[in-house]
């Protein structure tokens, strides 16, 4: 016998379900009143530094429908490369930005539209700059465990290129998936859920 | 804010997540799944900075009645109808610790299991005095509490007759991003838990067994409400032995 190591399970996941606005955007679904507003719905103010950009895209099925009932969430450095976060050791974020962004999917046509600002390079663990990059994170009706991702920027060849991430997807053509399209301040990102353009997706 | 300032925050990676003990993407028995499962393999590595840190959420941004879903959407001096109950339990993390400052979102159906949603076509009542969601912030000790009533069963298009048991969804926010979860409550001595394909999407019966929250009898406010208890945990995190020393020191 051994000292039992102790450690807890984590609770299992489960589907966010079909009514997840209810719970995370009740304002956008019509439960007014609640809260003032949706968490997650303005991530900029009219101080933040850096240069804005627009990001819409859509969620693919394997039928090649857009979802209209997927909440996306996105977390990303600012303009600086800091994250406003308290495990952010290497300086203080522009405290203007919250770098967390939170948005259905439209029930019309599936689009959702972050508001933000072009994100700095942040450090991978040995210290190499990753490229510019946007963690995505997707839940909906469908989806039993929450979907990690990234959105890499179309007009960063070069730091894409020496991106430690990027370079670990095995299928060249696969990383493709996680690059932006557009050019600033507009870019699209559309995250596929099967079939030959499935996204990359992080266990990470 | 929490004293959570105080302490000097955490910056190790987080434990790899156990991808057996959670429900896989592809569970044909809940048929949404087939269409919306990746195929190929997830890409696995240790967590980056863009991982091990998150938002903060600050107890100022709470309202008096967001963790109070009987009255929160009620009219002035009305009430929400149905059992009455309070639940409460910790955040913790997989190495025990507890979870200060931790986001939980949480929404239902009401008592008769209908959903406050225009895509709901149930034909269960709408209460007007329930919209359904609330939402709190853990103590310094991980600890949590709302109060709310016990949501009904309710019948759900998959097979022919399957019927979600009685459940409250919650969202998670910890202090990294790649803690961020999303599940559902059950309640203890429900017999349809078991019959549920949304359930039985998680392989392992231990895994859903946590999911499932006894009656606390202790914490039951007597002539008011029953309370339930449900622990959550999340990730842990390593610690950060000799991080960014490698040389000595």
């Amino acid at each position: 016998m051994v000292q039992e190591l102790g450690y807890l399970k984590e609770t299992a996941s489960q589907t966010a379900g079909p009514y997840v606005h209810i719970g995370l955007t009740p304002n956008f679904c019509g439960i007014p009143g609640v809260y003032k507003s949706d968490l997650g719905a303005s991530m900029v103010n009219d101080k933040t530094l850096g240069q804005r950009i627009t990001v819409k895209g859509r969620v693919i099925d394997g039928a090649g429908m857009p979802l209209k009932d997927a909440l996306i969430e996105i977390w990303q450095a600012d303009a600086g490369g800091l994250y406003n976060s308290p495990a952010e050791m290497r300086g203080t974020a522009d405290p203007n930005f919250t770098g967390w962004g939170r948005c259905p999917t439209s029930a019309e046509d599936g689009v959702f539209t972050f508001e933000t600002v072009k994100p700095g390079r942040v450090p991978f663990k040995d210290g190499r700059l990753m490229a510019p990059h946007i963690t995505f994170w997707i839940v909906a009706r469908g989806i039993n465990i929450g979907l990690h991702t990234r959105m890499y920027f179309p007009d960063e060849a070069e730091a894409n290129a020496e991106d430690p991430l990027l370079a670990r997807i095995e299928y060249r053509h696969r990383a493709e998936t996680l690059v932006a399209a557009g050019t600033a301040p507009s870019y699209t990102f559309d995250i596929h859920l099967q079939g030959e353009k499935e996204t990359v997706f992080l266990d990470i | 804010m929490s004293d959570r300032q105080n302490h000097k925050p955490e910056t190790g990676a987080f434990f790899q997540r156990d991808r057996d003990w959670h429900a896989p993407a592809l569970t044909p028995g809940y048929k949404t799944s087939i269409l919306r499962a990746p195929q190929k393999a997830l890409l696995s590595l240790d967590n980056t900075i863009s991982e091990i840190t998150g938002p903060v959420f600050g107890h100022s941004m709470l309202g008096e009645l967001d963790n109070d879903l009987i009255h929160n959407f009620a009219k002035p001096g009305e009430s929400a109808i149905g059992e009455r109950i309070i639940v409460h339990g910790r955040v913790l993390d997989e190495r025990g610790r507890p979870v200060a400052g931790a986001l939980l979102e949480f929404w239902q159906a009401n008592a008769g299991g209908r959903y406050r949603h225009k895509k709901e076509t149930y034909l269960a009542a709408l209460d007007p005095n329930f919209g359904g969601c609330g939402r709190t912030i853990t103590d310094d000790e991980g600890y949590y509490f709302f109060r709310t009533i016990k949501p009904g069963a309710y019948p759900w298009p998959n097979g022919v007759n399957d019927w979600r048991p009685a459940h409250i969804h919650f969202s998670i926010f910890g202090h990294g991003f790649a803690q961020r979860l999303i599940t559902q409550m059950y309640f203890e001595g429900d017999p349809m838990i078991w019959k549920c394909p949304i359930v039985n999407t998680i392989p392992d019966r231990r895994a859903i067994e946590q999911l499932i929250a006894p009656l606390d009898w202790s914490n039951t406010i007597p002539m008011d409400a029953r309370a339930y208890k449900f622990d959550i945990v999340l990730r842990g995190r390593r610690s950060t032995f000799f991080e960014n020393r490698p040389e000595g020191n």
